[in-house]
């Protein structure tokens, strides 16, 4: 059997805020080193909370998730920080990058902030993942000189840049247009095949999540199909 | 390394928004440049009034003071010894002005390695005789080098040459005001009568001005010979010994010794002239309260500018949190931010209130009252200047904390889902 990366056990959320619902019931699953899973559901369905609570920003849940076999139950704030910047690569729906900094640096940040190679190093590597994203002409240029789908490549290498456990993706495609989308899936497919790269894309975008290896189904709180 | 990092992200986030962080580092170079001047051109001016008094006052002074004797010849007769005796309508003894034994006393002294040197002083209380009318006066009988060199008589002496006190016989220096009155002229001769009613002919070398008009109407300065001969004494007639001390703020307790050894009164600068203390003090607490209040109005702006700028960069520190960066480090990102514009705009104010400061040194600045002063007072303590320093940073990280702590606190998944 394949490596765990991710496993979720008996998750449970509710929200209790005007009363309290429960929006994540009994989530079982486990991910698989290389697997590229998409999970699909309705608006409102709870996809996007669960993913928040694996990415472990949201940490207000019942239940116990273990990433890379360590469970992410009881560690600090800081510590949390550390295992996203380390073990998880997130690309939003949004692109979210820091209008502050080049396209270069937006994708170094992360790799500078681990500080596990130099900054010499961090550039270079920032580099050569703008080649694989096909962007590493854009690379001096401010984030708001690109388009769309370009900002959405480099927000990809940016979650590349510390070789993650498992890229999490939040509606990456959501924003994009047909064309734009299929070069986002295209690089997502080869990062699967070629890097052997885990990831966990959340979409309501069902032609996306047919062509991915596995496909987790969710509706009203619960995992109907995986 | 992540320091560089935390650095390299709070210089960007200032950059993208460099007229507000200019706004606010020029709120901080305006207050600490006033702090700055204020509190030089207050304690200038503090400096300067209490030199008026300081340079002239001894920090000791030793003379009789006249009082009933304490100990009645009933209290020695040993007869009476354990009782209580009751002497009423004690009157005070005439005569007593004088120090008794003041060679022997001021040679003492000029070997005690605490004082820096000391002044010999006869006061006189005299008429100054104007055609037929008399108007109170005091001389008083000084060492003219001595005062010179300790209380800087020159400064004082507006006409003439100070020096021809010593050299000319029987010649005063005279109050301004008294001068004015009597008219008379430096060469004149005038006549003063003693409280004991001998009349003396003076000749007027010079004028005295204190920048004290009651002063300057009544006292005016001669030789310890010729006030001597005013009061008709003998050479070794002495009633002040006026002592400067190496250290000022030893004087009360050196005065208390003094009297007690000499059995003589002495009196300290601290306890003379209180009041002095007292309003320098004022002063600077109103100067350190402007300068303080409006480090705080700067410090509101920064916070202000601060808020605004995590309002605006939500996402970008929504994503750094995603990303790896924990609340800690985003919180370092802003006070960092603040810091800097507190450290630069201090620094600037430093540098601004120094100028203002050398300006206000160089206005004219002319009183009839002080006539050494030509310029505006100021003090360049070093003290003012690390004062301000230290205001600028705390107020400019307090500033900043408050809204760091915002930031740390921002839940990235709440703006994230939020799009």
């Amino acid at each position: 059997m394949s490596e765990i990366v991710l496993q979720a056990k008996n998750i449970e959320k509710s929200f209790h805020d005007p009363i309290t619902i429960k929006v994540l019931n009994e989530i079982n699953f486990s991910i698989n080193k290389g697997e590229f899973v998409s999970v699909i559901g309705k608006s409102g369905c709870g996809k996007s909370t669960l993913l928040y609570i694996l990415s472990t920003m949201d940490t207000d849940y019942d239940g116990e998730l273990l990433i890379d076999q360590i469970s992410m139950k009881n560690k600090k704030e800081a510590e949390l920080a550390k295992v996203r910047n380390e073990k998880i690569g997130f690309v939003f729906q949004f692109h979210y990058l820091l209008n502050e900094f080049s396209v270069l640096k937006n994708v170094m940040l992360p790799g500078l902030k681990l500080g596990k190679y130099s900054a010499k190093e961090v550039e270079f590597r920032a580099m050569e993942k703008l080649k694989i994203l096909g962007i590493e002409n854009e690379a001096l240029k401010m984030p708001n000189q690109l388009s769309g789908g370009q900002k959405q490549r480099v927000a990809i290498a940016r979650a590349l840049i510390n070789d993650p456990l498992i890229i999490m993706g939040d509606e990456p495609t959501g924003n994009l247009d047909k064309k734009n989308s299929q070069i986002v899936f295209d690089v997502f497919k080869e990062l699967a095949i070629e890097e052997k790269q885990t990831l966990l894309i959340v979409t309501h975008d069902g032609e996306f999540a047919q062509k991915s290896d596995r496909i987790i189904e969710m509706e009203d709180g619960k995992i109907i199909r995986q | 390394m992540n320091t560089k990092l935390i650095f390299s992200i709070a210089k960007a986030l200032m950059l993208a928004r460099w007229k507000q962080t200019l706004v606010a580092a020029v709120g901080v170079v305006f207050s600490i440049t006033m702090f700055v001047t204020l509190l030089g051109f207050m304690n200038g001016l503090n400096d300067l009034l209490d030199s008026l008094i300081l340079n002239r006052t001894p920090h000791i002074r030793l003379y009789n003071e006249i009082k009933p004797t304490k100990i009645q010849p009933i209290d020695k007769d040993p007869n009476y010894k354990s009782s209580h005796n009751f002497v009423e309508s004690v009157k005070p003894n005439g005569g007593r002005l004088e120090i008794y034994n003041n060679a022997a006393i001021m040679s003492t002294l000029k070997k005690d390695k605490r004082i820096l040197g000391i002044s010999p002083k006869i006061a006189a209380q005299v008429f100054y005789n104007v055609g037929a009318i008399d108007m109170t006066g005091t001389i008083s009988g000084i060492d003219v080098e001595a005062e010179n060199r300790l209380f800087k008589f020159s400064e004082y002496v507006v006409g003439g040459n100070y020096i021809d006190l010593k050299n000319v016989p029987n010649s005063i220096i005279l109050g301004k005001v008294a001068a004015e009155k009597m008219l008379a002229e430096i060469g004149d001769v005038i006549q003063v009568t003693s409280a004991k009613g001998e009349r003396m002919q003076l000749k007027v070398v010079g004028y005295f001005q204190s920048g004290l008009q009651d002063i300057d109407k009544v006292q005016s300065y001669a030789s310890i010979s010729t006030a001597q001969k005013i009061l008709g004494k003998t050479n070794n007639y002495i009633t002040d010994i006026q002592i400067k001390l190496n250290d000022i703020t030893k004087a009360p307790e050196i005065a208390k010794e003094f009297s007690e050894i000499f059995e003589v009164d002495a009196v300290d600068i601290q306890t003379a002239n209180a009041q002095f203390e007292t309003g320098s003090d004022i002063r600077s607490l109103i100067s350190y309260a402007v300068g303080i209040t409006l480090l705080i109005v700067a410090g509101f702006g920064i916070y202000n500018i601060l808020n605004m700028m995590i309002f605006e960069k939500m996402d970008s520190i929504a994503i750094l949190k995603a990303t790896g960066f924990s609340g800690k480090e985003v919180q370092k990102v802003f006070i960092l931010i603040a810091l800097s514009i507190g450290i630069v705009g201090g620094l600037f104010g430093l540098l601004f209130g120094f100028v203002f400061s050398f300006i206000i040194d160089n206005l004219p600045f002319n009183t009839a009252a002080i006539p050494t002063v030509t310029t505006f007072p100021v003090n360049y303590d070093l003290k003012f200047y690390l004062i301000g320093t230290l205001f600028s940073i705390i107020t400019t990280y307090l500033a900043g904390y408050f809204p760091a702590k915002k930031a740390s606190k921002i839940d990235p998944v709440i703006i994230i889902r939020g799009k």
